[in-house]
């Protein structure tokens, strides 16, 4: 018989007994009813308490601020759906020949990310409770890898994308897609539970909020 | 979906490191006398019970979510075959390879025979319950294929040739001195100047194990859940090297036991809720994968699952204990429990220390194996445990129910009565009558001279020699309560 076969088997001489499937009760909150500056202040309030750096801005100062980001970096990764706009304040033009777009199609190496300073991406949803951003691989948020292994991520929410529990966001997401929920920077308690930010992640998350 | 027909099996018990080395007694009473691992393990979890307690407070709907959890992990359990068989389909249709392991060798067979089909003889880990109880690194040890652990904690415990603590901060009982130590002994090319500062330590860690996350091609997983309608898996991390592990390898192995089911992806609203605040006692942990099967042009190409039974069928055939399975390793329990706050983690010798390991183990094992039988006595059945748990397992009735299953295990086996036997039989001949009590407590101030001149007994004769083992005890007053009432009332009159 196969493993799979004897496995199932016992799994069903287990259940002979054949135990009731109890109704769920779904009392849990699923609506947070937050109203739109609600919404982005606890957001706020819970990245900042992850160390996330935040700012809040005017859609049409988006661009300014991921200027000034990356005003350190040598170079940055951006998925190639990436709103072409948000790069506008860059002097010179998009990236300056500091940017290396990167996509499904034509990816970049391990060894390239890795030696890139940062990386602009949008986001799909994020969760003002529990201060959490979800990323679900659309043209403008891209590859898994490339939120990974730069060292500094620059990170777009648009204010529509804000939901207030978790129940809310995941409702709008797709689970079949390669998902990456992220609530602040990479980060470690395993040495006398003392918090440290940045261990194998990005040490720094900037998330930008666009009203 | 096909129905049972045949005999009813017997249940086929899990193998691995599931089976403590020695009993709880005697081991508890080594790792009693290691005050070092008192002190940092009682400090470790206060803090996490107090972060847990706050963070827990701030949700209104808290007990709900609990309910809920509970009923669903109910509902899988009674629907198992028909989930699994539904998540087979999903995983599988796009692009996933399913493999199933009966017991810890058969996983570790499976998972060494993908590594070698890829021609590796190196793998990164993310640290992961079910390859520690079917003591994978091992085995794959043996066959020549180096596994990394990549999660801090776990680095710490594998460079120290050391057994992980706690199922969630598993070098709990380490300080960062000791770490330092371990890393300037163990990590090649380490800083000699490395302090004992949590941040430069991290840092060291990242430092060593980043060449590894970028070059490796294989990595091996576990599982927090697996969602049964859409084939999806999750791993819930921090650090981001779960991350690493999951994408950037080209083939990601995964191995899972087979009651880690959620049926709907609504289900995963409810757990990742109660999971984070309940482990670590944050909102939400810094960094959750979830992926389908293969994903064109992110991730790894080829995506393994590996689901374990390994003694989960026979845990779940006991209609009183199968709640067990429940558990989603958030490790609640073992932070509120007195017995594993003194103890730690080894104690319990299987891969699953605390209350829910003393129950656990013995289900997945059967009780009459002959270490794990004295698991569920390690309790004080404060229920602490039953208080703190996310998904509500009953642990307190499943530790009495396994204690009586112990009994009437051996019940029938023994033909010479044991000192318990007679220790019992005795009692109840002199609890009987006032009279027999009166005269058996005049012998009271015999104790006293058991008693040393610091008035404590530190070792009593038979079967008591297992309280003082790991106690000491005062020694008794000089008279009876009886006789000093008797006086007393006398003196009154
Ligand atoms: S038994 Fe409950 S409290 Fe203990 S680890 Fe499992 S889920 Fe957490």
């Amino acid at each position: 018989m196969s493993a799979r076969e004897d496995i199932l088997g016992r799994i069903r001489a287990a259940l002979q007994d054949s135990p009731e499937v109890p109704e769920i009760p779904r009392e849990y909150r699923a609506e947070s009813g937050m109203d739109q500056d609600a919404l982005v202040h606890l957001l706020v309030d819970r990245l900042v308490d992850y160390k996330a750096q935040v700012s809040v801005v005017d859609a049409a100062g988006v661009p300014a601020r991921v200027a000034e980001l990356l005003a350190e970096a040598r170079s940055f990764v951006v998925p190639a759906g990436l709103d072409a706009g948000w790069l506008a304040g860059l002097d010179g033009g998009p990236g300056a020949g500091r940017l290396r777009p990167d996509s499904a199609a034509a990816p970049l190496s391990v060894a390239e990310l890795d030696s890139t300073d940062a990386v602009v991406t949008g986001s799909a949803v994020a969760v003002a409770e529990t201060g959490t951003i979800i990323l679900d691989g659309s043209p403008n948020q891209g590859r898994r890898a490339i939120t990974l292994v730069p060292d500094h991520h620059i990170c777009v929410v648009q204010v529509a994308d804000i939901a207030g529990i978790l129940p809310e966001a995941l409702r709008r997401i797709d689970g079949t897609r390669p998902l990456t929920m992220i609530s602040g920077p990479s980060a470690t308690s395993d040495i006398e539970l003392e918090r440290v930010e940045g261990v194998h992640g990005p040490r720094r998350l900037d998330v930008i909020i666009a009203r | 979906m096909s129905t049972f027909l045949g005999m009813p099996a017997l249940p086929v018990y899990g193998t691995g490191n599931l089976h403590a080395a020695e009993s709880f007694p005697k081991a508890a009473h080594r790792e009693l006398g290691n005050a070092q691992l008192r002190a940092n393990l009682g400090h470790a979890t206060h803090t996490i019970r107090d972060k847990r307690l706050q963070v827990v407070s701030e949700l209104p709907d808290w007990e709900q979510l609990r309910d809920a959890g509970s009923a669903i992990k109910e509902s899988v359990m009674a629907r198992l075959p028909e989930l699994l068989e539904q998540f087979e389909a999903n995983f599988t249709a796009r692009g996933g390879v399913i493999h199933w392991a009966r017991d810890a060798d058969e996983a570790n067979q499976v998972v060494a025979g993908l590594i070698r089909d890829t021609g590796e003889t190196e793998v990164v880990k993310v640290k992961s319950m079910a390859t520690q109880e079917i003591g994978l690194n091992e085995y794959l040890e043996e066959q020549g294929i180096a596994a990394y652990e990549t999660d801090l904690a776990e680095l710490i415990v594998q460079l120290d040739h050391d057994k992980p603590s706690h199922i969630l901060v598993p070098a709990i009982h380490k300080n960062r001195s000791q770490v330092r130590d371990i890393f300037l002994r163990e990590m090649e090319g380490v800083d000699p100047e490395l302090t004992d500062e949590p941040a430069r330590l991290a840092a060291a860690a990242r430092a060593h194990l980043r060449r590894k996350f970028l070059t490796a091609k294989v990595a091996v997983s576990g599982a927090n859940f697996a969602l049964a309608d859409s084939g999806t898996l999750a791993v819930v991390e921090s650090e981001g090297n779960g991350r690493m592990c999951l994408t950037l390898p080209e083939t990601l192995i995964t191995v899972m036991g087979v009651e880690k089911l959620l049926p709907t992806w609504q289900d995963l609203e409810v757990f990742m809720q109660l999971l984070p605040r309940s482990s670590t006692g944050e909102r939400m942990n810094p960094y959750t994968s979830l992926w389908t099967g293969v994903t064109e042009g992110d991730g790894p190409r080829n995506v393994h699952l590996v689901l374990l039974d390994n003694g989960r069928s026979a845990a779940l055939a006991d209609e009183m204990g199968r709640s067990a399975l429940h558990c989603i390793r958030c490790s609640a329990c073992m932070n509120v429990c007195p017995v594993y706050e003194r103890t730690g983690g080894h104690a319990y010798g299987s891969t699953y220390p605390g209350p829910i390991g003393a129950i656990l183990s013995p289900l997945m094992t059967g009780i009459q194996a002959e270490e794990n039988s004295s698991l569920p006595y390690a309790s004080s059945l404060c229920g602490a445990c039953y208080d703190a748990c996310p998904v509500k397992i009953n642990i307190p009735d499943i530790l009495v129910h396994l204690r009586s299953v112990d009994v009437d295990s051996k019940r029938g086996t023994k033909k010479i009565p044991t000192q318990m036997d007679v220790g019992m039989k005795a009692a109840s001949w002199a609890l009987s009558s006032g009279k027999r009590l009166g005269l058996l407590e005049k012998g009271l101030p015999l104790g006293r001279l058991a008693a040393g001149p610091d008035k404590k007994i530190t070792k009593l004769p038979g079967i008591a020699a297992g309280w003082t083992q790991s106690r000491d005890i005062p020694a008794p007053p000089a008279q009876s309560f009886r006789d000093w009432w008797a006086k007393e009332k006398d003196g009154r009159k």
